[in-house]
């Protein structure tokens, strides 16, 4: 029996990941949501039949979202998190012990649920107590909140569904506003590669960088993702991802990481030339 | 077979002839959409395939007997009319149709000054009088209200040969008027009660809503499919009571109505009244309350006031539609205009229109929580980043008119071109208005004062879109000689 499940990357180019067996398939207010077992990628997540991770790479995206900006911002104590149902960058921020109190804003409960009953890889930190999970719109949320956070993490969905909020303009205004003087935006920023998804990093930036003083991009390679080339922003008031990243007191946490390094983070923000021109036509 | 609200006469009509794949040697020339492959890639094959003309099996718009009239019945039946003609001229059209049945040159007609200007066009067509009630404005938000009973019996009984009175029901902010007694008043006056219900479609079909012009009594009225209702732009209805004759107002709309009507509009009305009439009550009552969420969370982040019913007063704001988003500006020391922009501009949020005061958001069948929550967001990253203290904003809407000749005469009158600044004192040969929302600053035959400069010249300061005379910027204008 062949078992495959496919994703069109464009309406030209498809990825196929033999599976095993499917474990879940439900359906919440929002969306569809799917678990399967695969031999290459081991547990899998889909949302309306779209890859969010895998056991295999999902260290990739859930390091470099969480570790580039603590090792830059030199006190995050508050943390707000949008998104991240299946628990990966909760996982990764409870390491750090001066941390002191983390808002967990995701709208759809039941990938929660799904996640911790199937994916004990990422959601196996759910039950830290400085952690509070708000099971409602990120956008709302974040629109009653004023000088809050040292750093906003958001690990959205594509912007074409119940994510599409979460790329506008009026969001990273209310993300500027909810953050501290010195408060750091990280986001999930979509791959320049393919030109719809193209188009959405594009738009992200430009929204990003009509409302921030810093906004730089940076890069990870994520094998299960659309081309495999994937961006994330680092939106900032004050401090530089370069000129302010602290190797020494970074180094000094001893956190072992699998893809992370502070020498991979100076790498990380040089990106291809025509990423380069792509954002800096609406910069 | 016995027709129920299940059906759809001319969908079903469509899809009928579509399976029989007749080779088309009439027009549209496009043949199916194979003579112009781009207009097809564009809009798909089925919708070009659609795109057909009058013929027997799909009957006739100008004189419907099969199809269209089953539809006709329908929506009839679903709108508690006496009859319902489809309408494929916009709501312009079903207007002016309404006003061109009633009255005739030289005959008067008692209407607000806020009217849309399809109505001041079909007073320009036909030379009927208008008799102007004052729709007062309301101090604190800036807009033109209801017609109050006791002014509307006041012109009646100062103008007791006119044949007719029409009524703005809902306004475009929602603002209704006491409509079942101004058409007790009206019939106690023998005269015919017209409503442009442009902005009510949805009254007759959802609940806790404001009366309908038709179970109101009334004699006529253009209900706007296209707006609430969810047909294609373009397709409207309109509905009649039972004095009204059928075969004299279809005889009126066939003096401009295309004989090539459009089988997607027509289609899309007929599907449209069938959805709500076997779901509105769900639809308008998930509308209501996306339109409450979003009132209560505007009128949170403060400065803004998104209005409801507690303006209700009992006379020129009888009942108010609570589907509309209608927002007050002024505190925030912003135009609504300028929201209207910004939002546009900054935030890639397309509303309805903006004023000097106020915006309004259109919340319809289509809409989605996600949607509203970015127009939330939006509106209070707009306060933060460009808000003002609210001193020093022009609101007042409504400047009485003094008609010195009728639209019609001055519209054909002996004129000349004179810059806008030089018009003072000179009676308008043209109309003025900021679109949307259509509604008049001048029309033909009033006369020009330098307030009504002061608000031209502060509404292109704005940036509201000026609109109606031949000079397309405004700089010029039109007067009698």
């Amino acid at each position: 029996m062949e078992f495959w499940f496919s994703e069109n990357h464009t309406p030209n180019v498809q990825i196929s990941i033999r599976v095993d067996k499917q474990l879940y398939s439900g359906k919440s207010e929002f969306q569809r949501i799917d678990v399967f077992d695969s031999p290459e990628f081991g547990r899998f997540l889909t949302l309306d039949g779209y890859m969010m991770l895998t056991e295999k790479d999902e260290f990739i995206y859930h390091e470099m979202i969480t570790h580039v900006p603590m090792a830059v911002h030199p006190n995050v104590k508050k943390v707000l998190v949008i998104g991240a149902g299946d628990g990966g960058v909760i996982r990764e921020l409870v390491r750090y012990h001066d941390i002191e109190a983390i808002d967990m804003v995701e709208i759809d409960p039941l990938v929660v649920e799904v996640c911790k009953k199937y994916l004990p890889q990422t959601a196996c930190r759910f039950d830290d107590p400085r952690l509070t999970i708000h099971y409602e719109d990120g956008l709302r949320f974040v629109r009653f909140k004023e000088n809050e956070y040292d750093l906003i993490i958001v690990d959205s969905t594509d912007p074409f569904g119940p994510g599409e909020g979460l790329f506008t303009k009026e969001f990273y205004g209310n993300c500027f506003k909810a953050l501290k003087d010195d408060g750091i935006l990280i986001n999930q920023h979509e791959s320049p590669f393919y030109p719809e998804d193209a188009a959405a990093c594009q738009k992200a930036h430009k929204n990003i960088v009509e409302t921030f003083p810093i906004a730089k991009v940076y890069q990870a390679h994520i094998p299960t993702y659309p081309s495999g080339h994937w961006l994330f922003g680092f939106a900032s008031k004050k401090y530089h991802p370069l000129k302010d990243l602290n190797e020494i007191r970074w180094n000094m946490r001893s956190l072992t990481c699998r893809y992370y390094t502070t020498t991979l983070h100076k790498g990380a923000f040089y990106i291809p030339a025509y990423v380069e021109a792509l954002l800096k036509n609406v910069e | 077979m016995a027709l129920s609200q299940e059906n759809a006469p001319i969908y079903e009509a469509l899809v009928e002839f579509g399976k029989k794949r007749v080779v088309p040697f009439d027009v549209p020339g496009h043949k199916r959409g194979r003579g112009n492959p781009e207009l097809t890639a564009l809009l798909g094959e089925k919708c070009v395939s659609f795109d057909v003309n009058s013929m027997k099996p799909l009957d006739y718009l100008c004189h419907p007997v099969s199809v269209i009239r089953d539809a006709e019945i329908l929506a009839a039946e679903a709108f508690g009319a006496a009859h319902a003609f489809l309408m494929v001229g916009g709501t312009t059209s079903s207007v002016q149709a309404m006003v061109l049945s009633s009255v005739k040159r030289g005959e008067k007609i008692i209407l607000p000054r806020n009217v849309h200007k399809s109505v001041m066009g079909a007073l320009v067509l036909c030379g009927a009088v208008p008799v102007y009630v004052d729709p007062l404005c309301d101090e604190r938000l800036g807009i033109p209200l209801g017609m109050r009973l006791s002014d509307v019996e006041r012109a009646m009984k100062a103008n007791p040969e006119a044949k007719a009175i029409l009524v703005n029901n809902p306004t475009y902010y929602g603002i209704c008027s006491d409509l079942k007694s101004i058409v007790e008043l009206a019939h106690k006056h023998n005269m015919l009660c017209l409503v442009d219900e442009a902005h009510g479609t949805h009254f007759y079909f959802g609940e806790n809503l404001p009366v309908s012009a038709m179970a109101a009594g009334a004699d006529m009225a253009a209900a706007s499919m296209h707006k609430s209702g969810g047909s294609l732009t373009q397709s409207s209805f309109l509905l009649i009571g039972s004095a009204m004759s059928e075969g004299y107002v279809r005889q009126i709309i066939n003096l401009t109505q295309t004989t090539s009507g459009s089988y997607l509009l027509m289609s899309s009305l007929d599907i449209s009244r069938r959805n709500l009439a076997l779901r509105g009550k769900e639809v308008y009552a998930r509308v209501a309350k996306m339109a409450q969420y979003a009132r209560d969370e505007i009128n949170t982040i403060g400065g803004y006031y998104a209005f409801s019913k507690e303006l209700i007063n009992g006379e020129s704001i009888f009942d108010f539609d609570v589907t509309k988003l209608s927002v007050n500006t002024l505190d925030i020391g912003l135009a609504g205009i300028e929201v209207y922009s910004l939002l546009r501009d900054e935030y890639d949020i397309q509303i309805e229109f903006g004023d000097l005061g106020n915006f309004l958001a259109y919340i319809s069948v289509g809409d989605r929580p996600r949607e509203i929550e970015r127009l939330v967001s939006a509106l209070s990253e707009i306060r933060r980043r460009y808000g003002k203290s609210g001193g020093g904003m022009m609101h007042q809407e409504y400047i009485e008119p003094i008609v010195e000749a009728t639209p019609q005469e001055a519209f054909y009158a002996q004129k000349e071109l004179l810059p806008i600044e030089q018009t003072k004192g000179r009676v308008c040969s043209e109309f003025v208005m900021c679109y949307p929302p259509g509604i008049p600053i001048l029309t033909p035959g009033e006369l020009i004062t330098s307030e009504i400069l002061d608000y031209i010249r502060y509404a292109k300061e704005k940036g509201c879109s000026l609109t109606g005379s031949q000079d397309p910027d405004v700089n010029s204008l039109y007067v009698l000689l």
